[in-house]
């Protein structure tokens, strides 16, 4: 049985996907616990496959027996078991999450809404699984094309925002396209390891430093690197939001590992780091991102576009991490999709307690907040305290790596761009407090309520408080569990030209 | 400049694919009318299409079946005789793939419709801002 995980973890929650279709007809009530079951299935085979890989290297899966060259082939490493814990994780606890917001906002629609969910899911495992470039390539629309239905669930502009989002998506999932077909015509193969045997001769060929450049590009408009994100604010803001909530999270770090594994295993840290030599201006890069998301998420008034901006800030973290080219880089970056794969759920979820209890998460509404839900305001501290990264919380133990990374590689600017984003985390949340906590309720902006100040407005249902605390303690786990992480994991996953 | 034409003509097939990408791109970033830009990013993917088709050709051959298969250990098979099949495969996931984000595309598109009774995106922009 065991052997299988690796095509399990993908095929159980397709298949599901079409029996939660199903149910949407005829019996809308199943399609929750359908849907709870398929992703609980396969967070249980990513638990597995990461004991697996822990405990006996990495595994190798060859869907229906054909060798790798010609066949499709699903490998586990240190790295990517990781990615698919965090990934499955994070649909699974927002999933339970996000049925009380499903039942207020859509209850007609909870069929198409759960197979989407779980489709998308699907799309990131399978990304994260593959081994097999076109392959990935096919997982990432699967993803994408939910991710933009969801999107568009939502009220107002989303439908809008959601459009921007399939023009930019595409034009990414299409530059990630051609770079696999340059790679193909030199190589004349489609498998991650085959092509990276193959490519060394090649170094010096300018179809393979095209093909790197545009299928980079394409990986960063996907995750919303700096100058690329113009779609991601909007399509996350305007998302209805147990969609925020996991689109935030994952779509973004998913793509982070992508180019990981683009550069580790395909085309090497040689060819990347050594004879392209981008890696100085991609860290330059990633300063102007981090600088740039945290002054533009400084500009909003409303939690959840401020998160978003905060989202982009850390893309930047992860991505310059990586490109440091260094060991403690290296550890950062992969340690920070963890870590903010969980802050980004964690965050999210509680605005989304907020939207659900207000009805937008607007300055307006938050004075009065920690008295009117405390447990909300509670986790959104914990949260905020992880995006500060502030010692017990997990998001403190990733900026070590990265602030080590960059005084190890000599990159000051890069030390920088962390310490201010730090500052003005601070500053960003701190606000945030002030207003929930000392503003008195009613007045002088919020709504109107009755004379005495009274407020209908209650603390969210527990089927959203306990997601919401268990991610929050989950951040305090990570965190205290940081060097298990590191070093069970993370450290086999270091390519061995990196120290 | 002869071998400037040569470079042309010799590789036609990529050079439309280009130019097929750009007046999609062109489409997708400067038109006004939000189902013209749908139809930019199709021409964009189809563009694509016709990249990887034109990698799998070579001149001279023929469809990838081979004849006289039952006795076919007598005949060595030469690949220069048959195109590439496989980028061909590829293409038709990326089809349907396209299919997919076209329909999907419209479908938002007709809710922006029903939402601002207009696809053109500067009236839409415009009554976002002044609600």
């Amino acid at each position: 049985m065991s052997e299988h995980y690796p095509a399990l973890l993908v095929i159980l929650p397709l298949l599901a996907s079409f029996f939660i279709s199903a149910a949407g007809w005829l019996r809308p009530a199943c399609c929750f616990p359908l849907a709870v079951a398929a992703l609980g299935a396969s967070l249980l085979v990513s638990l597995g496959l990461l004991s697996i890989v822990i405990g006996g290297g990495p595994v190798s899966y060859r869907l229906g027996g054909w060798a790798p060259p010609w066949g499709i082939c699903y490998q586990v490493d240190h790295l990517n078991a990781l990615v698919l814990a965090v990934v499955s994780v994070v649909g699974f606890i927002n999933l339970t999450a996000a049925r009380t917001h499903v039942k207020k906002d859509f209850p007609e629609r909870a069929g198409p809404f759960y197979t989407l969910y779980v489709l998308f899911v699907t799309g990131l495992l399978g990304m994260v699984v593959t081994g097999d470039a076109f392959n990935l390539y096919v997982l990432l629309e699967i993803a994408a094309i939910t991710g933009y239905a969801l999107i568009a669930m939502g009220k107002g502009r989303a439908p809008l925002s959601s459009l921007n989002y399939i023009f930019m998506g595409t034009i990414g999932a299409c530059f990630y396209l051609l770079g696999v077909g340059y790679l193909y015509i030199v190589t004349g193969s489609l498998n991650m390891e085959d092509i990276a045997r193959l490519l060394p001769p090649l170094h010096g060929s300018k179809v393979v430093t095209v093909a790197f450049v545009i299928m980079m590009v394409g990986i960063w408009l996907k995750m919303g690197f700096f100058p690329l994100h113009a779609w991601l604010p909007n399509a996350y803001t305007y998302a209805p939001s147990p969609v925020s909530s996991l689109v935030a999270p994952l779509m973004t770090k998913v793509m982070v590992y992508v180019m990981i594994r683009m550069v580790v295993t395909v085309f090497t840290v040689d060819y990347a780091f050594g004879v392209l030599g981008l890696n100085e201006a991609v860290v330059w890069l990633a300063v102007i991102a981090i600088v740039a998301g945290s002054v533009l998420a400084l500009a909003e008034k409303d939690v959840k576009r401020m998160l978003t901006f905060i989202v982009v800030a850390e893309v930047g973290y992860m991505v310059g991490g990586f490109w440091l080219g260094n060991r403690p880089g290296f550890t950062g970056a992969v340690l920070h999709i963890v870590n903010d794969a969980l802050m980004t759920l964690c965050l999210f979820l509680a605005v989304g307690n907020i939207v659900y209890a207000k009805g937008n998460s607007r300055w307006e509404s938050l004075p009065g907040l920690f008295r009117t839900m405390p447990w909300t305001m509670g986790a959104l501290v914990v949260g905020a305290l992880s995006i500060i990264g502030v010692p017990p919380t997990c998001g403190f133990f990733s900026k070590w790596y990265l602030l080590l990374g960059a005084i190890q590689g000599g990159h000051y600017g890069f030390l920088a761009a962390l310490l201010f984003s730090s500052l003005v985390s601070v500053v960003l949340f701190f606000r945030i407090f002030e207003m929930g906590y000392f503003e008195p309720l009613g007045a002088p902006h919020g709504p109107t309520h009755g004379q005495d100040g009274t407020t209908t407005v209650r603390e969210a249902p527990l089927g959203m408080l306990a997601p919401l605390w268990i991610t929050a303690l989950g951040l305090i786990l990570v965190g205290l569990y940081t060097g298990q992480i590191v070093g069970r994991v993370i450290r086999h996953a270091v390519p061995a030209m990196m120290f | 400049m002869e071998e400037f034409l040569r470079l042309i003509i010799g590789k036609y097939n990529y050079w439309i694919y280009i130019t097929l990408m750009m007046i999609g791109l062109y489409a997708m970033i400067a038109k006004n009318n939000l189902v013209k830009k749908i139809v930019g990013m199709n021409i964009f993917q189809t563009a694509i299409i016709l990249f990887y088709i034109s990698t799998g050709v070579k001149k001279g051959a023929t469809i990838p079946i081979i004849e006289h298969s039952h006795d076919a250990a007598h005949q060595a098979v030469r690949a220069a005789d048959y195109i590439n099949p496989l980028p061909h495969v590829l293409m038709l996931t990326a089809i349907v793939v396209s299919v997919a984000t076209l329909g999907v595309a419209l479908a938002v598109a007709i809710k922006v419709y029903h939402r601002y009774l207009t696809l053109e995106e500067d009236e839409i922009l415009k009554q976002i801002r002044e609600p």
